[in-house]
């Protein structure tokens, strides 16, 4: 009995000793040799690719980000500022409720299924207010040119990007509040596509917050 | 170009990918477990852990090497999370409550990466860096080195020895896992993923005032994640959050890295029993399931069956501009036909039957190409178990690869084939008859059972993925999902190297015009069929009470 406890106790020493050392080679080592390499060499993107406008950050390319007024009185959530391109509804983003002192953001997605009446409601709400705020004086929005990606949340509640058919149809909308041509606008659009990388990998996009700091240059001219 | 071709050349560049990685990676693999040679630095570690690498092990001792260093890594993690109030370098994060630490360890240790915590404002630096990174590495060596034990029993003849798991273990984290990973986190750097130890700092916001941003070794957590099929993200949203996997490329070298291992290991058996052939009729039968799974999959999620889906025009709630319809669905099958669990969409919100599709991946043991390591030793007893079923036909003692599958075998791998079923069916009965557990459904009806199924699928198949509606950060759920998984990891190791020993102990029969001939295209259907048929069996009323339910109304 004492000789198989004896027995137990070194294995168990072993296996202390290989985690200890493996913790110190995976979990030391490996992490802040690649943070050196990668602060050397991508030092930018390795901080999250934050962008510059007028001298100042705005966020991250990578990042989404909402463009609303601010809150009124009254008002319980704010209303999206009309004059700038908006992004895809993120409906699945928390506060942190652990660590109050912070004010992060929690990344996620509604996890409803698509019989599930709360997401039925979110969508038909969001495609009537993209048919409502887009359609202007000589541009009328069919809800059938709503791309799907417009009225659904992301996976991130981050998703830095929407679809170029989504811009598209927001530039009559931004011409006509920003007091442009609807060309320029849609020139705009045209300029921040990015089409699938190599031709093929993922979808086309326009990256949202660079489209808006263009516009804003635009504006400013 | 339209989506759907759009995904079928993704498809295809991935298969060529890991086409051209598979010789190479797999002949390194057997070169490095066939080794008598150490490294300089393996020495070292060997020196401090007090074992001799070359002494070789029966099935008992191994077995017994494998469990004492997967419970110090709970206790050991366990420990960490339950400090870090006290620990430097945590940004002030507070200690993990018992139940979630318990549930988070055991998640970690068993290569399953479930996650009842949200990564940013939980973990700090030091245990997502110093505590669940370094499990990400050191559980997938362990599931492959008992992979290698059980192909070390059908290689070896007339004696029970199986190798030496610290000499398994370690040389799989430092000639395998640690070099792909050092190259495969400069390439994820280099697309967009952070790579700093920055605490929470403020980010300027285009319309004034500013963002709350956290920092992190994402990078280098990242790669292991998927290289190791664990899963677990640095950030909530995991594989979609734009800071763990930027773009399109990134996304599809990610499913890459996913699927390097699980399917090259089937090479290293291949050249390990000394037929690269027997190899291939393995890997044969898992891309036939995995490139199945990826058309079924397309067809549920570009066909967007679901009232929501429907006004809104396709099933984009849940997923990704970046990615797409198409992208999303192949690292939805990659991710639960092996045993990661990462995602770069979110299974709650795919179709019915798309839903469906990601459960049935997992309840078939994660076999196709399945986790590393894991995903071998499931096929092998699949395989097994199909030939046991073909000798039963035609009247004939059963045999694989020169060995008799007889009375004793088959009686372990048939309770290695049981092990999961059981703790998924009868922890989602417990779930569902108790009265507390179903407050934790976000959706109600046929959905609402599949959350519940779902979570304990993935648990015990160590996956780690979620219907993440489930509110499973409460003592019974961390508690039960918590004991499904350490039971699913651990229990089939048992069965396994209990296998492996007595495999390896037979003096191989010579085989003759009445041996079922393995490496043909033959076999490989029968396989696909025999895995087809049990998981079937098994678990068809429970789909048929949850996804099925809610794909076909």
């Amino acid at each position: 009995m004492n000789n198989s406890l004896g027995n137990t106790a070194r294995l168990i020493g072993a296996g202390l000793r290989a985690l200890l050392v493996l913790t110190l080679v995976c979990g030391v080592i490996y992490p802040l040799a690649v943070t050196g390499i990668a602060q050397g060499l991508f030092n930018d993107k390795a901080n999250g690719s934050e962008m510059t406008a007028g001298g100042k950050v705005v966020g991250s390319e990578l990042i989404g980000q909402t463009y609303n007024r601010p809150l009124k009185p009254g008002e319980e959530t704010p209303s999206p500022d009309l004059k700038w391109f908006q992004p895809r509804p993120s409906n699945g983003l928390g506060a942190n409720s652990v660590n109050t002192q912070y004010k992060l953001i929690l990344s996620g997605a509604t996890n409803r299924s698509g019989d599930n009446e709360e997401l039925i409601q979110w969508v038909k709400d969001a495609k009537a207010a993209v048919v409502k705020d887009n359609s202007t004086a000589g541009y009328k929005v069919k809800p059938s040119d709503v791309p799907a990606e417009a009225v659904t949340s992301s996976a991130s509640g981050l998703d830095p990007h929407i679809s170029p058919e989504y811009a598209e149809l927001q530039a009559h909308r931004v011409a006509e509040k920003n007091h442009l041509d609807v060309k320029q606008v849609r020139k705009l659009v045209a300029d921040h596509t990015d089409g699938r990388i190599l031709g093929f990998m993922g979808e086309p996009r326009v990256n949202v917050l660079q489209l808006n700091i263009a516009l804003k240059e635009l504006t400013e001219k | 170009m339209s989506p759907f071709l759009a995904g079928v050349l993704q498809l295809l560049a991935l298969i060529a990918a890991l086409a051209l990685a598979y010789r190479p990676l797999g002949d390194h693999m057997a070169k490095v477990y066939g080794s008598t040679k150490h490294l300089r630095v393996e020495k070292w570690i060997y020196k401090a852990v007090g074992a001799n690498p070359s002494v070789e092990m029966r099935w008992p001792a191994y077995l017994r090497g494998v469990l004492a260093f997967s419970a110090v890594s709970v206790l050991f993690l366990y420990l960490l999370q339950r400090v870090q109030g006290s620990l430097p370098g945590s940004l002030g994060f507070a200690s993990i409550d018992p139940d979630q630490a318990f549930n988070t360890a055991a998640s970690f240790v068993s290569n399953t990466n479930w996650q009842s915590y949200y990564g940013e404002q939980a973990m700090g630096h030091v245990v997502q860096t110093g505590g669940l990174a370094v499990q990400n590495f050191v559980s997938a060596a362990v599931g492959m080195a008992v992979a290698v034990a059980l192909v070390r029993g059908f290689a070896r003849s007339r004696t029970g020895e199986l190798g030496n798991f610290w000499a398994d273990l370690v040389r799989g984290v430092v000639r395998i896992l640690l070099p792909i990973s050092v190259i495969g986190a400069i390439i994820l750097v280099a697309c967009g993923a952070i790579q700093n130890f920055a605490g929470i700092h403020e980010v300027g916001q285009f319309m004034g005032g500013t963002q709350q941003w956290n920092g992190g070794a994402v990078a280098s957590q990242e790669v292991i994640k998927e290289l190791g099929t664990n899963g677990g993200g640095y950030f909530n949203a995991n594989s979609a959050h734009p800071f763990e996997n930027p773009n399109a490329f990134t996304n599809l070298f990610e499913i890459f890295l996913i699927l390097l291992i699980p399917f090259s290991l089937t090479r290293t058996f291949g050249r390990m029993v000394g037929s690269i052939r027997q190899g291939y009729a393995i890997l044969g039968t898992m891309a036939t399931i995995w490139v199945g799974f990826v058309l079924l999959m397309w067809a549920a999620e570009f066909g967007g069956h679901g009232p929501a889906f429907e006004v809104a025009g396709a099933a984009m709630e849940g997923k990704e501009t970046r990615f797409g319809i198409g992208a999303s669905s192949i690292f939805a099958v990659s991710t639960t036909l092996t045993s990661t669990g990462a995602v770069d969409s979110f299974h709650s919100s795919f179709t019915g039957l798309g839903g469906g599709i990601t459960m049935l991946g997992m309840m078939l043991g994660e076999i196709a190409p399945g986790g590393v390591g894991s995903g071998l030793y499931g096929m092998l007893v699949m395989a097994m178990i199909a030939v046991f079923i073909a000798g039963l036909m035609v009247g004939r003692t059963p045999e694989y690869l020169g060995k008799k599958i007889s009375t004793r075998e088959i009686k372990f791998a048939a309770c290695y084939i049981l092990v999961t079923p059981a703790l998924v069916l009868c922890f989602t009965a417990a779930a569902m008859a108790l009265d507390t557990p179903a407050n934790s459904m976000t959706n109600t009806g046929a959905h609402g059972f599949s959350e519940v199924l779902y979570a304990y699928t993935s648990g015990a198949n160590n996956n780690g993925s979620a219907f993440a509606g489930l509110n499973a950060d409460t003592q019974w759920f961390n508690t039960t999902i918590g004991l499904a998984m350490l039971l699913g990891r651990f229990l089939p190791m048992v069965f396994v190297l209990a296998l492996a020993g007595s495999l390896a102990e037979q003096t191989p029969i010579p085989a003759t015009a009445g041996t079922l001939r393995t490496e043909k295209p033959l076999f490989t259907g029968l396989l696909v069929g025999t895995i087809l048929i049990i998981t079937g069996l098994t678990y068809f009323p429970a789909l048929a009470l949850g996804p099925l339910a809610e794909g076909l109304s």
